[in-house]
């Protein structure tokens, strides 16, 4: 289980800024228990998205958005409203985004932040991970986490240490995360995004909330 | 005339640098100082340099400021987080340190202390915006100083990245972020670097080619298998395996080298990994 909280609808239109065609993407897995990417949750957001005078292509709940081979072939009966759209919006957990992202060709948006959980871990086969920073930034990377693709967690783009294959440095069985970024974002024709200043992380945030250590659930996964 | 101001002058500027010992022993490592004394513009002195624990970096500016040397005081983000980056920063300060190096780090694991915790609470880029936010008057917060800091603030760029594209642009967010002169990763192929000089001309900030002598060509074919954005042409590996003389055949190639290189760019950095007490000789033999 990975529990999200949706961003402010300001941050979210700042993301989607120059783009007035939007699908959405929900969640019937974690994002529906958390009450942030299910399909009230969608609706809720295509009235608010409209509201703010966007047009809104379609929209989407598939049950565990973080399985790529599964959204890849819901997706498939959507091929024309996703087309349509300039970009997409995902809410669900950090990993819902990635897979997203992954598989289609558009831009993709997070409309979460994933909230740490100091540690626990659901079971995903895919490649992609998420840190449950408070914070996600996958808006800015093309829909690739920094946090977990690269070794070091940069956000300002890649160090000196990508290979002549282009993997890392420190593991010369890894991608270099930043040079998928930089490839994912132009083929999107999105390196504008690579060249802003990213501010380091708010790490306050990667602390588990207080509200969350203090709840029944919690103390009940804690074995209390 | 100091370094920055043989910048600004438009002298063609040397540094080059030293590493801090495993140890208390700075003898050899002052005598290695020494070597430069009136060669060079500035002494960077590394961080930690291969993620291997030393002497540190702050300690051994001063010494050379001592001395009546300009140091660089080269910073990475490996090992401290943003609260002891800001304190040795200021520390830097009231020792009269003004030239900074920001860089990210190697990875920890890749030195002597793989346990270790790596850091990276900011990166290079975020680094470099912390030194202008100092000078401003207040730390990263926005508390007010008592007293700002001023320093002269550089960093790096690998000419030889995969892909450069991505490099140039992390060059332009360094520069809005408040850089102010570069070094780069050890260039062996001049045309491929005038390519990348060509490249980045708009930004007008100085840049100083890196330069590290080859030792053999063993060490050349290393290198190009195993340092990312180091590539050394094939003719320089040859010259390297049939030389008779092989010091004199890295100095000649070294100083060709640096030649050809200085209508491109602004300075040379010189790296000499073990090889200090060559550096006259170098310069002596590029004319500088």
């Amino acid at each position: 289980m990975l529990l999200s909280q949706q961003k402010s609808l300001e941050e979210i239109l700042r993301s989607l800024e120059g783009e007035t065609k939007i699908f959405i993407l929900g969640c019937g897995g974690c994002a529906e228990s958390s009450g942030t990417g299910g399909k009230a949750q969608v609706l809720e957001m295509k009235g608010k998205l409209e509201g703010a005078g966007k047009k809104i292509t379609g929209h989407t709940v598939i049950d565990f958005l973080c399985q790529k081979a599964l959204v890849q072939s819901r997706l498939r009966g959507k091929v024309k409203e996703v087309k349509e759209a300039d970009s997409l919006l995902v809410l669900t957990c950090g990993v819902g985004v990635q897979a997203v992202a992954a598989v289609s060709d558009k831009i993709t948006h997070p409309a979460c932040n994933t909230v740490p959980l100091g540690g626990m871990r659901g079971e995903w086969k895919g490649t992609e991970r998420c840190q449950e920073c408070g914070e996600c930034v996958l808006d800015s990377t093309g829909g690739i986490c920094p946090l977990t693709a690269c070794s070091k967690y940069l956000l300002n783009g890649a160090c000196g240490g990508t290979t002549k294959e282009g993997k890392c440095e420190v593991d010369p069985e890894m991608e270099c995360g930043w040079k998928l970024i930089y490839e994912r974002l132009e083929k999107l024709g999105r390196l504008d995004k690579l060249r802003q200043v990213y501010e380091p992380k708010d790490h306050s945030k990667m602390i588990p909330p207080k509200g969350l250590r203090l709840s029944d659930r919690w103390a009940l996964e804690q074995g209390k | 005339m100091g370094f920055q101001e043989s910048l600004a002058a438009g002298k063609f500027v040397i540094t080059s640098e030293i590493g801090p010992p495993k140890g208390t022993h700075i003898q050899e490592m002052l005598a290695d100082a020494e070597l430069l004394r009136g060669r060079v513009d500035a002494i960077n002195v590394t961080d930690l340099q291969s993620s291997v624990m030393r002497l540190g970096s702050l300690a051994v500016c001063h010494l050379l400021r001592e001395k009546g040397l300009e140091p660089i005081f080269q910073v990475t983000c490996r090992d401290r987080n943003r609260l002891a980056l800001q304190a040795d920063l200021l520390s830097a300060s009231i020792l009269g340190i003004k030239n900074v190096l920001a860089l990210t780090g190697d990875y920890a694991s890749l030195g002597d202390h793989p346990q270790a915790k790596p850091v990276f609470d900011l990166d290079s880029v975020s680094l470099l915006k912390v030194i202008k936010t100092l000078e401003g008057g207040t730390d990263m917060v926005g508390n007010a100083l008592q007293g700002a800091p001023k320093f002269y603030p550089g960093a790096v760029v690998n000419p030889g990245g995969n892909p450069v594209e991505a490099q140039i642009i992390k060059m332009e967010k360094k520069i809005k972020a408040g850089a102010t002169f570069f070094q780069t990763q050890a260039v062996y192929d001049a045309g491929a670097f005038e390519t990348f000089m060509k490249k980045v001309a708009p930004f007008k900030v100085p840049v100083l080619a890196g330069i590290i002598l080859l030792k053999s060509a063993g060490m050349a074919r290393f290198m190009n298998k195993n340092v990312a954005g180091v590539f050394v042409p094939e003719p320089l590996i040859q010259k390297m395996a049939k030389a008779e003389d092989r010091v004199k055949t890295s100095i000649e190639i070294g100083a060709e080298l640096i030649r050809s290189l200085k209508g491109m760019c602004q300075g040379v950095h010189i790296m000499p990994i073990g090889w200090e007490s060559k550096v006259p000789t170098l310069l002596d033999a590029a004319k500088l």
